[in-house]
């Protein structure tokens, strides 16, 4: 279902959509930390895109964990490790793997989110990726045991990290920069849970 | 000796930092990994672990980091390679930098720099009984 081709297409779209973002992402992160978001994303993507040729014709771990590591050389900020341990751990679920179901996505998934927690010592509910990934985890697997297939269920997941988007508006920052705003940081959308939907909403759109 | 490098989000300041501890241990081997390839603020996996490299005599290596992504990818690196061989230490930067330089170059084992780092954290700039 995901093959290497797939897998390529996948992160070129993400690369793609982080260039065009870079500037709302950035502003996102002005208000409740050092405006870089965008930036960091969409020069780490880049290097990510530049890196893509050299690994087509790997397996989908090997992909996968390319892709992590041009990340965390190339971010520069805290979603750097994160979003670089996430691709990384999902790489090594998938490790040999060259084309895979449903299942085998959500268990890649789950790995990536879970390697965010470790690295980021973080959990839901501080205002960070996590508030759109986790609820967006919980609606896959969901749906998946529901019998619908890989698309709509990412569908349903796409809405949950909506949601968790809107949910860190509401919220006090206790991880990250935004933390040392304390309670000034509710108001304003996490940058985080926000570039994790677009790259959901990419993810989606490209299967 | 021991190599230390110092990881900061700046490039000025790692290679500060460095300046200031070389003041107190001009044998030390000391590396500054400091901001991206670009110039930019911000920290990076090849440069940490190049660093690393450079400063590796054979005795292991400690790392000071200033905060967030300097701390979780000077963890990824560690991670990458042998543990025995690099450490990370907590303190803060300048007053963890001088002390774990004047041990490396004393001669002073990884292990014992990194459980004496603890007293860099201690040092207060104010007297606090004053
Ligand atoms: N400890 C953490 N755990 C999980 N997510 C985090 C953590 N620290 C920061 N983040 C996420 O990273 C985003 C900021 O990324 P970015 O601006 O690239 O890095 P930096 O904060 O270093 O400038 C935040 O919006 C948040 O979602
Ligand atoms: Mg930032």
């Amino acid at each position: 279902m995901i093959d290497n081709k797939k897998m390529v297409e996948i992160m070129q779209a993400i690369a793609k959509r982080m260039e065009k973002e870079k500037e709302f992402l950035t502003e996102l992160d002005n208000a409740i930390g050092d405006g870089d978001h965008g930036i960091n994303l969409a020069r780490g993507f880049a290097a990510v895109e530049q890196k893509l040729p050299q690994l087509a014709d790997k397996d989908l771990g090997a992909i996968l964990k390319g892709v992590g590591m041009a990340l965390v050389s190339n971010v520069g900020g805290a979603s750097g490790p994160l979003y670089g341990t996430a691709f990384m751990k999902a790489g090594g679920a998938l490790k040999g793997e060259t084309d895979i179901d449903a299942e085998k996505f959500a268990a890649a998934f789950e790995a990536g989110v879970d390697g965010i927690k470790m690295r980021g010592k973080a959990h839901e509910g501080e205002k960070t990726m996590l508030d759109a990934q986790c609820p967006a985890l919980k609606a896959l697997k969901e749906a998946l045991a529901a019998g619908k297939d890989l698309k709509t269920a990412m569908g349903e997941a796409v809405a949950a990290a909506k949601d968790g988007v809107a949910y860190t508006k509401t919220i006090i920052a206790t991880k990250g920069r935004a933390s040392y705003l304390g309670e000034r940081s509710i108001g304003h959308e996490d940058p985080g849970a926000m570039s994790s939907l677009m790259m959901l909403e990419e993810i989606t759109r490209v299967l | 000796m021991v190599g230390i490098v110092i990881v900061s989000h700046s490039k000025k300041l790692a290679e500060g930092v460095v300046e200031i501890a070389r003041m107190m241990a001009a044998e030390a081997p000391l590396a500054a990994a400091g901001g991206l390839d670009d110039g930019g603020l911000g920290t990076s996996f090849e440069r940490i672990a190049a660093a690393v490299e450079e400063v590796d005599q054979g005795d292991g290596v400690g790392v000071l980091m200033d905060m967030g992504s300097a701390v979780m990818t000077t963890e990824m690196v560690c991670e990458a390679l042998d543990e025995t061989r690099i450490r990370m230490l907590d303190a803060p930067l300048v007053e963890g930098a001088v002390l774990a330089a004047v041990e490396a170059q004393m001669g002073t084992s990884l292990d014992d720099i990194a459980a004496k780092i603890g007293e860099a954290r201690e040092v207060h700039k104010i007297a606090a009984d004053a």
